[in-house]
């Protein structure tokens, strides 16, 4: 529902200098064009929360439910993998922490360098912690091998990548979104500095990618260490490294949230066929569907 | 809210109950439990607690069979085992924090105070407020240890009439009164209207079916749920009435407390096991929380049900400090060491102090509570979860009654004030400016 009210009522100068306003208060848009117009749009702002909840966590959550939930084994490794992430992220603020006390705190450009190093320091650790992880669990996985009872396997390494991947990604999608999420409830007014309107969403949008990509890396980094294959590591973290650099782009979101999702995509087929897949087993899936649909 | 006197029993007892229930498995439970992912070789060391009925027919079974398959059995349960514990930790603290961040009274200073925390914080100077923080620690500690050595007296000399109308009196004090205030401030945050016949039925017939399941007989899932609800609320009323900084020392104290009750030869929580194992009987199962899904696989003991709920009840008592069990727990308890003899299959669970629920919710209440910020409640999450899984494989490695609080708080705790301080700006900054890591 969108209608103009013509020649607001309040003389409000300030609201002839901005343009584009939007904010949101309770459940009304208001749209500033001009001077004497107010575009109001029904808009609720628990349908932004909701949008981008389901946005950045929607596909995480699918996975948790139908490939981890079932079973308590994954469920404790998902979260000892939240756990890695979470230390890494502490010693890398630590870090931040101390260059940025140890700075002239009036310095901006300063703040934003050491702000940009805190953030490619925090990648390099990210991936130091993935690492400490797989050691651990191939530790593990002798007394894990012991575990399988007879109806099921004992998990493979291949399902902890899998799964130490998608800690990594819930946790990291988590600490990005979730102060996004609930300040998007609350009345408050989006961009009123003049920045971009679309930040909610793109929140959400870069946080799907983000948690995506660490689950893909899990996979791919743990095949590439169980095979020894270090050009993969190394691969892995300049691909982290590069979208870590594509976001600070932001808010040219043009810049940076295309090519994020080309690269998510092209890390997900390098990870389907580094554990395993195939185009012939994709296929047989499809006939294998048409079959048994045939035969029912 | 003045503090009256049966509701500072209750107090005392619920934190001496609190503090004690540290062994989050009593021993007799261990064997089945979970045992970890082990090196290869598959040695078994004979559990400890060898001594107690329970475990007996249980080790027995499992002497018979080969070594290997023995250990797959309880490894089998040990994953499952700690997502039991999970979900209901996780529950609680979900319910607390929901709490905490939509009904505003509990976030709100009164002026009223515990008695056990008599000095009063002084926001301006830092020192003041650091020194009476820790003498309210050392008041609060010197309550707790006097009440468990009162009840591990009480046990020792056989008081179990006494022990049973205190956990009762301290289960209607819960039951009825805190989820009547905490019913009273739902309805002021949400505006809600309610008459008071209304309120009186609906706080009848909860805290009547509360009292039954904890400390008769129930459903399952009933029992455990009331069981969850009863820590939240204390959670709640500690997250209320303790100052600031004084909760985050209580903390730290209640944990190394712990430790020490529960390692040390002469700590009263270790005496309570050694007493109850001595004298052959299951844990105090007043207030544990036990996930065991019991089969009722029918007595093998003909002794009369009575005298054996009768009897389980006592013991029941006598571990004030485990956690929580309710007696219907107690009477399972009574039912399951028989069934164990007739079917190994049955999973037994394992339980966890009620006190360790309340602190686990006590210190992610905190966190939430203070800041606004969900980042610091999250972290506190995954450390304390991350915490209780330690534990529990040191469970698995020891095979004797271990406490569940040191580790789980020390993470809590590290990880509240690290994210607080350090993650938190970082965080604010990259968000600022849409960077993503």
């Amino acid at each position: 529902k969108c209608y103009q009210t013509k020649r607001s009522q309040k003389k409000d100068t300030n609201r002839a200098n901005i343009i584009g306003l939007i904010s949101f208060d309770g459940s009304v848009l208001y749209l500033s064009v001009h001077e004497d117009t107010v575009i109001r749009l029904h808009c609720c702002a628990v349908e932004v929360f909701f949008g981008c909840a389901f946005i950045a966590f929607g596909p995480s959550f699918a996975l948790f439910v139908f490939t981890i939930a079932k079973d308590p084994l994954r469920v404790i490794i998902l979260i000892a993998g939240a756990f890695f992430w979470l230390l890494s992220l502490l010693l890398s603020s630590l870090v931040w922490f101390i260059a940025i006390k140890a700075s002239n705190s009036q310095d901006l450009t300063l703040q934003r360098g050491l702000l940009i190093f805190g953030v490619f320091f925090s990648v390099l650790l990210q991936e130091v912690f993935r690492f400490a992880y797989y050691r651990l669990l191939r530790k593990a996985t002798e007394g894990l091998a012991a575990i399988s009872d007879d109806d099921g396997s004992a998990i493979s390494v291949r399902q902890m990548a899998y799964v130490a991947g998608l800690g990594f990604g819930i946790m990291s999608g988590a600490f990005s979104m979730i102060n996004i999420l609930s300040d998007s409830l609350g009345p408050g007014t989006v961009g009123i500095f003049g920045d971009s309107q679309y930040y909610f969403i793109t929140a959400a949008l870069m946080t799907l990618a983000l948690t995506l990509l660490h689950t893909f890396w899990g996979v791919v980094f743990f095949e590439g260490c169980e095979k020894s294959r270090w050009w993969v590591i190394a691969a892995v973290v300049s691909l982290h490294l590069l979208v870590a650099g594509l976001s600070l782009l932001n808010p040219l979101y043009e810049g940076s949230l295309p090519p994020v999702y080309v690269i998510t995509l092209a890390t997900g087929v390098w990870a389907f066929f580094s554990s395993g897949g195939s185009l012939h087993s994709l296929s047989a899936l499809c006939t294998r569907r048409k079959a048994e649909g045939e035969s029912s | 809210m003045n503090t009256s006197d049966s509701e500072e029993d209750s107090y005392n007892e619920r934190s001496a109950l609190v503090q004690s229930e540290s062994p989050t498995i009593p021993s007799y439970n261990q064997d089945h439990d979970m045992s970890l992912p082990q090196e290869t070789d598959s040695k078994r060391r004979r559990p400890v607690s060898s001594g107690l009925d329970e475990p007996g027919p249980v080790e027995r079974e499992r002497a018979s069979t080969p070594d290997g398959e023995e250990e797959e059995l309880t490894l089998k349960y040990g994953a499952k085992h700690v997502i039991m514990l999970f979900i209901p930790v996780t529950l609680c603290m979900v319910v607390v924090v929901a709490t905490i961040k939509s009904v505003s009274f509990y976030t709100e200073k009164s002026s009223q105070r515990l008695i056990y925390t008599p000095f009063e914080e002084d926001p301006n100077s830092v020192g003041q407020r650091l020194l009476n923080s820790f003498l309210n620690t050392i008041v609060m500690i010197s309550v707790i240890v006097v009440m468990t050595i009162i009840l591990v007296v009480l046990y020792k000399y056989r008081c179990y009439k006494f022990i049973h109308g205190w956990l009762i009196l301290s289960s209607l004090m819960l039951l009825f009164w805190f989820s009547f205030m905490y019913l009273g401030e739902v309805f002021k945050t949400y505006n809600v209207a309610m008459d008071y016949p209304t309120l009186v039925m609906i706080i009848w017939n909860f805290g009547v079916v509360g009292m039954i399941c904890i400390h008769w007989k129930g459903p399952l899932r009933l029992q455990q749920a009331y069981l969850i609800v009863i820590s939240a609320l204390m959670a709640l009323i500690f997250i209320k009435y303790l100052p600031e900084w004084s909760a985050w020392v209580i903390l730290g104290a209640i944990s190394i407390y712990d430790l020490i009750a529960v390692l040390c030869p002469k700590g009263p929580l270790r005496m309570l096991v050694e007493t109850a194992q001595e004298r052959n009987e299951p844990i105090f199962p007043a207030l544990i929380y036990s996930s065991a899904m019991v089969w009722m696989v029918g007595m093998a003991d003909s002794s009369n049900p009575g005298s054996a709920d009768e009897r389980q009840r006592n013991e029941g008592r006598a571990r004030a400090q485990e956690g929580v069990e309710s007696e219907d727990d107690a009477a399972q308890g009574g039912r399951r060491r028989y069934s164990a003899e007739e079917d190994l299959e049955e999973d037994r669970g394992v339980k966890l102090g009620l006190g360790d629920f309340i602190f686990y919710s006590v210190l992610v209440g905190k966190a939430a509570a203070t800041g606004g910020d969900w980042n610091t409640t999250l972290a506190c999450f995954v450390a304390i979860l991350i915490g209780l899984c330690l534990t529990l494989l040191l469970l698995a490695i020891f095979k004797k009654a271990l406490p569940a609080l040191p580790i789980s708080i020390t993470f809590g705790l590290v990880f509240y004030f690290s994210t607080d301080n350090l993650v938190r700006p970082f965080m604010d900054s990259l968000a600022a400016h849409q960077y993503y890591i």
